[in-house]
């Protein structure tokens, strides 16, 4: 552990602690009512108290996180590279893929529930929708900024159209696809979580959305509170994992990830 | 003079670009074997563009281009920037060329290790081109173009960005691998100095729309060395040459 990282993580810990103790203080003193706001403290205790009900909806939350990113990378990068063959292509189904991504998914995932009988397959689906296009817009800009000399050099040398693509294409675009990749794990979480709250009662399988409205009809409000944590820890963890993907990815070429000196 | 017949010759070549600009008219030019041929001009005489255009990049308006036989697919080209890939090792990007015609690794690893010796860069195989300076970019950049053997190299201004110091060694160090190779270079260059040091002709172009205005054999009969660059010779062929130069421009 250096000390640049040491200094990146004191600051942000120091103020969270400090807010916590605030919050706790606040409600204390207050003498806020627990089923109002409760106290971080009683919020831990909930969580480590309710574990086994919250654990196994945690899981279901992130398996359908984690399959609608995987299916948002494939089909992300399988899109873009199609649009990547023609202008004509991407001209043409661009438009629809914004369609897809500016309709708000609340609107959109009742039609999705009702059409598609297995619940899990259908919030996936949803996560899906949400999440797929940062990786289609920026692969699709990645391909298409290779450096024009390079490609006049690679004519030079007689190459095909599927060795440009992969000695060329494919690697410059890897930085745009790692900062949509980011972008798409934080909303495929959002995807999975507000498709949950849509489609409400799971029945066996319930993830942490169910949770919360479960807790809120029932005014267990430390339990909401513990849900909404492991939702948002779940989000943080997903950023750093995948920026750690991406760092290490880029660390010796890409001035992204490349220490500045001088 | 080692000078044979026409490896390429242009004829009467014009090139208008899609925006209308006619940046070639009428260009005659022949490329001999074993020469170093510099294109000399102000900027936007087209000279890049006639290079471009004997590469194969881009088609001609009218007139033609004509290769003695077989020479055509054996091009090595170096650019005004390295162009190097960020992303591939000084060793992949070598590499490039001979991977593009399916030659593997572990064949071509003995010749990317020569041409590295050739321009210098023995030691630097597995650094990124971002932890090189621009003179060893450029130097990576040379090594990729000589590593597929071409017959001809073709140069489009590649010391321009690059300070005085290492553009002078360069100008050594390609002097040298041009004397022990066999290959015919077309530098295109708008540096009088330069391309009297380099060259053993120079043609002289003007602007809008481009060609040849004039011709220059540049003749030592010593090969050149460091101090030629101070020799008298040098001064009186660098003075006719901008003569030249600034007719030209005027014309």
């Amino acid at each position: 552990m250096n000390a640049s990282l040491f200094m990146r993580v004191l600051p942000p810990v120091a103020i969270l602690l400090v807010g916590l103790a605030a919050w706790e203080i606040a409600v204390r003193v207050g003498q806020v009512p627990i089923y109002i706001l409760p106290g971080p403290l009683v919020i831990a205790q909930t969580l480590v108290r309710d574990w086994s009900i919250l654990a196994p909806s945690l899981v279901v939350t992130l398996l359908i996180t984690l399959g609608a990113l995987a299916a948002a990378t494939v089909l992300g990068v399988a899109i873009a590279v199609l649009f990547a063959q023609s202008k004509w292509i991407e001209l043409s189904f661009f438009p629809y893929a914004v369609i897809l991504q500016v309709t708000p998914i609340v609107a959109i995932a009742p039609l999705i529930i009702i059409w598609v009988k297995d619940t899990a397959s259908a919030l996936l689906i949803c996560a899906w929708i949400v999440s797929f296009f940062p990786i289609v817009s920026n692969t699709t800009l990645g391909l298409n900024s290779t450096d024009h000399n390079l490609l006049n050099l690679l004519e030079l040398y007689g190459a095909s159209r599927r060795q440009v693509f992969w000695y060329l294409r494919l690697p410059s675009a890897l930085p745009f696809f790692l900062g949509g990749l980011r972008i798409s794990g934080g909303l495929a979480l959002i995807g999975a979580v507000v498709a949950e709250f849509v489609a409400g009662s799971g029945g066996v399988q319930s993830g942490l959305a169910y949770r919360i409205l479960e807790a809120g009809y029932q005014l267990q409000i430390p339990r909401m509170f513990a849900a909404l944590f492991m939702i948002t820890a779940s989000g943080i963890l997903i950023f750093i994992l995948l920026t750690m993907v991406s760092h290490f990815a880029l660390r010796r070429w890409h001035e992204s990830a490349v220490r500045r000196e001088g | 003079m080692r000078e044979g017949a026409a490896l390429v010759a242009l004829r009467g070549v014009d090139k208008v670009y899609s925006n209308g600009i006619v940046a070639l008219k009428g260009l005659d030019l022949a490329v001999r074997d074993g020469e170093f041929l510099s294109l000399l001009g102000p900027s936007g005489c087209g000279k890049s563009t006639a290079l471009r255009l004997i590469a194969g990049l881009g088609e001609v308006s009218a007139g033609r281009i004509e290769w003695s036989n077989g020479a055509r697919r054996d091009i090595g080209f170096v650019f005004q920037d390295a162009t190097l890939m960020p992303w591939a090792t000084v060793v992949n990007n070598i590499y490039l060329p001979l991977r593009v015609r399916g030659v593997p690794k572990s064949e071509a690893a003995p010749r990317i290790e020569r041409a590295m010796q050739q321009v210098g860069l023995a030691g630097f195989g597995d650094a990124y081109p971002r932890e090189l300076s621009g003179g060893m970019r450029m130097r990576v950049s040379i090594a990729r173009a000589l590593v597929a053997e071409p017959k001809i190299l073709l140069m489009d201004e590649p010391f321009a960005a690059l300070d005085e110091i290492t553009r002078f060694k360069l100008n050594d160090d390609l002097l040298a691998l041009w004397a022990s190779q066999r290959w015919t270079v077309v530098f295109v260059t708008h540096s009088v100095f330069e391309s009297v040091y380099l060259s053993t002709r120079i043609l002289v172009m003007s602007a809008r729309p481009g060609r040849v205005s004039s011709e220059v054999a540049i003749d030592v009969a010593s090969r050149r060395e460091p101090s030629f660059r101070t020799s008298g010779t040098y001064a009186e062929q660098c003075r006719a040459v901008s003569a030249r130069l600034a007719e030209a421009m005027r014309a």
